[in-house]
């Protein structure tokens, strides 16, 4: 059975349907991209997704459970983590700290705990710290630990953000646009990151990216949106070679012009 | 000049210089006091060592040390000489848990309360009501009270009202949040004054149909907590009267009483403030503060987190409300004014949003300032109104100076320019607060 399962999820703005019937599957421990042209309904869907919207019709599962009508919240301690299309960090607090943030679905300690500094609270602390260090050198960040999160350059930020998705143990990763602003080298590098991720960690991946060196480089499943609507889906060799998608990016004459060319 | 006095104080804070230092501000402090109970230059030197021992560099035990001196030894016996000392340092402790209380909701979560005041209030009606003469009057019409009426209560029981203090406090907080919870901003901020509004109209208007509040007369009196057995007094009084000149009455004993009270519940309040900001929790409320959207889809729970930023926040003046009535032994509708929001929002942003140590300072100098700064100014003014001096050059008589320019009156318009001139100059407060530092050790990770 799929990971994650939607069903003719509808998600409208007054008039607008932003995502029309979206059925879409990801299969445990693989990589797999939405893409589409801007305004397609990408991010409203995983907005969807994790409890920010409420969509209007449809399923979604996750593990054999509803996510319809979670809270964001709880759709985290469910076991989904993101990123964001424009990062949000915690600006003011350190990058360890953000990560600890990540955290908070994991840790036990409880009002008591704090006020009382008990062996289990010192405990969870430690672990934690230490987790948060891993974590930060996992995805190569170094000696900033104390740093806030705001001071440090952008490509730094983008794996803060990472970071902090990967604190809470997610079984799904959800990333918006993550690469987005990064120079080739950067870009590169966070291939590696994302591969290294489902390697290492087993987690699933699920990404809306534009950059389609990325796209077509890490993704074993490629869903194109248009519209609100799902248009095609499909190995990266078939969409490039779909023909709705062509024209879905780049109008009907280039399509017709491309075909031509071949 | 400005490189001079870095130096300076980089030359003062090495060694042994900091524990001279301190110990000289101390000691100058304390025997000006001692000699001029009434100088407020001798106080302020005073007042100046807990600073000292903040800031520099010292053996956290000779800290310790000094500090416990200061408050435990010196600060008692020079508030019998002169009582007020001790009101100062009272109503600095008071308003720093107020403080530190509004520091959780605003500082930390970032949720703008300006109804403040009312958990204050709320915890001071408590103990009001049950530790007065209030609940024998209830069908009596206010201010034709029979003045035999019992009290309801021993005055033991104000140990456990304080507890009741704070728990209602908390609830009143939470019974806040729940409506406004999808505020924010300025929205927020209205509601909440609102709110603080409909608590002191509450007790002002509570006077029927059953007389709860005693409406705008307010209640008196409360009881205060009982002195400790008299054994214990004579035994004080043999070692005190010698120090201070003269055997101290129950008066000033009850004085050094509250202030102790007043110190036990700060550092308490201090303790939890502290405990909580570095913890899963606190972290939730900063990111809650700098994010919303993304703290809640880090699993951050919203409604449960401002809840409880709300309920902590309120519990620390539901503590000091309580304290409060005991020792005024009277509370009326007009001391929980909207005024006092802002007086504690000015405490607060003065020494610095999130700040434990600002806003513990901002709270201390708003105080100073107010009863015994402007105070001071005030008589001072009122001295030169009563001689026959001139203002030279435009000729102007003292005498003539109107009333209304009384500094004393002057609060509100402090208030307004420490709030406009911290907001353009200093927005992050005296004493901005800093992230905690965390040992990482970095470099080893490196070497692997």
């Amino acid at each position: 059975m799929a990971l994650l399962q939607t069903n003719e999820v509808v998600k409208r703005f007054g008039g607008l349907v932003a995502v029309n019937k979206m059925t879409f599957s990801v299969e445990k421990g693989r990589i797999v991209s939405i893409i589409g042209p801007n305004g397609a309904g990408k991010t409203t869907f995983f907005n969807s997704l994790t409890g920010i919207y409420t969509p209007e019709e449809g399923k979604i599962e996750f593990n054999g459970q509803s996510l319809i009508g979670l809270r964001p919240d709880q759709v985290a301690s469910a076991g989904i983590a993101r990123t964001f299309q424009n990062i949000r960090l915690f600006g003011s607090m350190t990058v360890l700290e953000n990560i600890l943030v990540g955290m908070h679905v994991r840790l036990k300690q409880n009002p008591f705990d704090i006020l009382l500094r008990s062996k289990h609270f010192n405990d969870e602390e430690k672990e934690s710290e230490e987790q948060a260090k891993e974590l930060m050198a996992y995805v190569g960040l170094k000696n900033v630990g104390n740093e806030l999160a705001h001071n440090l350059p952008y490509g730094g930020q983008r794996r803060i953000e990472i970071a902090r998705a990967l604190a809470a143990n997610p079984t799904l990763l959800l990333l918006d646009e993550p690469t987005a602003g990064m120079n080739p080298n950067e870009t590169e590098e966070a291939i590696k990151l994302f591969r290294r991720i489902r390697d290492d960690k087993g987690i699933t991946i699920l990404m809306i990216e534009h950059d389609m060196r990325v796209v077509m480089g890490i993704s074993e499943h490629i869903s194109v949106m248009d519209y609100g609507e799902k248009i095609a889906e499909g190995s990266p060799k078939e969409i490039r070679s779909n023909q709705r998608v062509i024209e879905a990016y780049l109008g009907r004459g280039a399509a017709v012009a491309h075909e031509r060319k071949q | 000049m400005k490189k001079f006095f870095s130096d300076l104080y980089k030359k003062a804070n090495t060694g042994i210089w900091p524990i001279v230092i301190a110990l000289a501000f101390m000691v100058v402090g304390a025997v000006s006091v001692y000699q001029s109970p009434r100088s407020l230059t001798a106080f302020l030197i005073l007042m100046a060592t807990p600073m000292i021992l903040y800031f520099m560099k010292m053996d956290m035990k000779v800290k310790v040390f000094i500090g416990l001196m200061l408050i435990i030894v010196i600060l008692p016996v020079l508030g019998i000489r002169n009582i007020f000392y001790l009101e100062v340092i009272f109503q600095m402790a008071v308003f720093a848990a107020l403080a530190l209380g509004l520091n959780i909701v605003i500082g930390m979560a970032g949720l703008l309360d300006l109804g403040y005041v009312a958990f204050y209030a709320v915890g001071a009606y408590t103990w009001a009501i049950f530790g007065s003469k209030q609940l024998s009057l209830l069908h009596s019409i206010p201010g034709a009270a029979p003045a035999d009426a019992p009290f309801a209560l021993a005055p033991q029981w104000f140990w456990l009202f304080l507890f009741l203090g704070v728990g209602l406090a908390a609830m009143m907080g939470i019974l806040l949040g729940l409506p406004v919870l999808r505020l924010r901003g300025d929205y927020l901020a209205i509601v909440t004054l609102g709110f603080g509004e409909v608590i002191r109209v509450l007790a002002l208007n509570l006077d029927k149909p059953i007389n709860l509040t005693n409406g705008p007369q307010g209640i008196t009196p409360i009881q205060r907590p009982p002195l400790p057995p008299e054994g214990i007094l004579q035994f004080l009084r043999t070692i005190l009267t010698p120090i201070v000149g003269h055997p101290p009455t129950d008066a000033e004993f009850y004085n050094v009483m509250f202030y102790f009270i007043a110190l036990i519940i700060i550092g308490i309040v201090i303790l939890v403030a502290t405990r909580l900001e570095d913890s899963r929790i606190g972290r939730a409320w900063t990111a809650i503060r700098e994010d919303e959207t993304a703290a809640i889809a880090m699993g951050v729970p919203l409604v449960k987190m401002k809840l409880a930023a709300f309920a902590a926040g309120a519990s620390f003046a539901g503590a000091m409300g309580a304290l409060y009535a005991a020792n005024r032994t009277f509370v009326s509708p007009e001391t929980f004014s909207f005024q006092v929001s802002i007086g504690v929002l000015t405490m607060v942003i003065l020494g610095g949003l999130g700040s434990i140590p600002g806003v513990i300072f901002g709270a201390s100098a708003v105080v100073l300032l107010n009863i015994q700064i402007l105070q001071n100014f005030s008589l001072y003014l009122s001295d030169l109104r009563q001689s026959d001096k001139i203002i030279p050059i435009i000729n102007f008589a003292w005498k003539d100076l109107s009333n209304q320019l009384d500094p004393a009156k002057y609060q509100k318009l402090v208030f307004g320019l420490i709030l406009i001139l911290m907001m353009i100059f200093r927005p992050s407060g005296l004493i901005p607060a800093e992230r905690r530092q965390r040992e990482l050790g970095e470099d080893k990770i490196e070497e692997e």
